[in-house]
């Protein structure tokens, strides 16, 4: 492929999926590596792997996996193109609620819209945060950091980067006390 | 103790300037291993510095969530939207994306290699169980502003077994329950209106 039918090939795989990813980039992944890996042949499942892992470690939102997909094919033109069809799509589409949202502010449709979905929003997040803890590394002690940080913004009115400092001291010294006792 | 409610809280203080946003917004997305950046949303735009209430956060929270994209990039473009307009927004997603976006792409397979030492892996292990217990106090805050009627909690309940124990997808749960989610509370408030 040249570079051009490369740079349209990234849009295409990804500009559609960027509307399929409802409740977080994790849904389309497995569709992401059948098209790179299986359809197009650009990475093999090790080379995949790789990147995941990346992408998993590094900070920002798992999706940034497409940058990475895009500048290991295609350069910067790649990562941009990548990037850009990914989160453009969703992003207007979220731009335009946001819009009509504030444009006609106070309605009941909007109370309606905002009270019947919170129960839904609540229930994903504390789902995907027992599925998290679930697979954590530490076992109890991510569970006992998880919960002592979010009984903290309870209590006091603490930033989020002390709060992410403290409860990760607090999991070090839990987990360095554990190996020592044995 | 729990917080006060939103109404007895002081005022809130004046938006954000878009550099403000940017630097914030930037921070807060560059601060994150793992997700929970709607935990760090909530504590700095809610809860630190007061730019919107929580009411209001919890519906945009609730929309991104809905809608198709990447949670934090559909919330950071909402708070963005509310604080500054069309430029907020532009300026709330890129703050988000670009600077994790350079990075990943610079020092990616760095960043990776310096996880497998075993004191960094433990200490982003660390970060990464704080910012779920992050994500667990906007969860709770949530699931706390869903709690006013028997319906919206049947619904939280049965979204969290329906995840956690069917499988079920965030597509097939929230076109399920949602449209259920919103016509009973349509109705209840036409009802309190008329």
């Amino acid at each position: 492929m040249n570079k051009d039918s490369l740079l349209l090939a990234l849009i295409a795989t990804f500009a559609p999926l960027s509307l399929m990813t409802i409740g977080g980039g994790v849904t389309v992944l497995a569709d992401i590596q059948r098209a790179v890996v299986g359809h197009y042949h650009w990475f093999t499942d090790a080379g995949f792997l790789q990147i995941f892992a990346v992408s998993r470690v590094a900070p920002g939102p798992g999706t940034l996996l497409v940058t990475l997909i895009g500048w290991h094919i295609a350069g910067l033109a790649g990562a941009l193109v990548a990037t850009l069809a990914i989160f453009i799509p969703s992003s207007l589409l979220v731009l335009a609620v946001a819009y009509v949202w504030h444009r006609y502010p106070g309605l009941v449709w909007q109370k309606a819209v905002a009270t019947g979905l919170a129960p839904i929003a609540a229930g994903l997040i504390i789902a995907s945060v027992v599925s998290l803890l679930a697979s954590a590394r530490g076992g109890w002690i991510a569970w006992l950091a998880a919960g002592g940080v979010a009984a903290a913004t309870f209590q006091a009115r603490i930033g989020p980067i002390a709060l992410l400092v403290l409860g990760a001291s607090a999991y070090c010294l839990l987990s360095v006390a554990t190996i020592w006792l044995g | 103790m729990p917080d006060p409610s939103p109404s007895s809280l002081p005022p809130p203080r004046p938006r954000p300037s878009l550099g403000e946003l940017f630097l914030t917004l930037a921070r807060l997305g560059l601060t994150s291993f793992g997700g929970g950046v709607s935990g760090l949303l909530h504590a700095e735009f809610v809860r630190r510095r007061r730019w919107i209430d929580e009411d209001e956060f919890i519906a945009g929270l609730s929309v991104s969530q809905a809608l198709p994209g990447v949670n934090v990039a559909n919330l950071a473009i909402w708070l963005g939207y509310r604080c500054q307009g069309l430029a907020g927004a532009i300026v709330g997603l890129g703050a988000v994306v670009v600077p994790p976006a350079i990075l990943i792409v610079l020092i990616g397979s760095l960043i990776l290699q310096l996880s497998a030492n075993p004191a960094v892996g433990t200490f982003l292990a660390g970060i990464a169980a704080a910012a779920i217990g992050l994500s667990l106090s906007v969860g709770l805050r949530a699931a706390r502003h869903a709690m006013r009627h028997v319906v919206p909690i049947v619904i939280f309940v049965l979204t969290l077994v329906g995840s956690l124990v069917l499988h079920l997808s965030a597509p097939v749960l929230v076109a399920t329950f949602g449209p259920i989610g919103i016509a009973l509370a349509w109705r209840r408030y036409s009802r309190e209106q008329g």
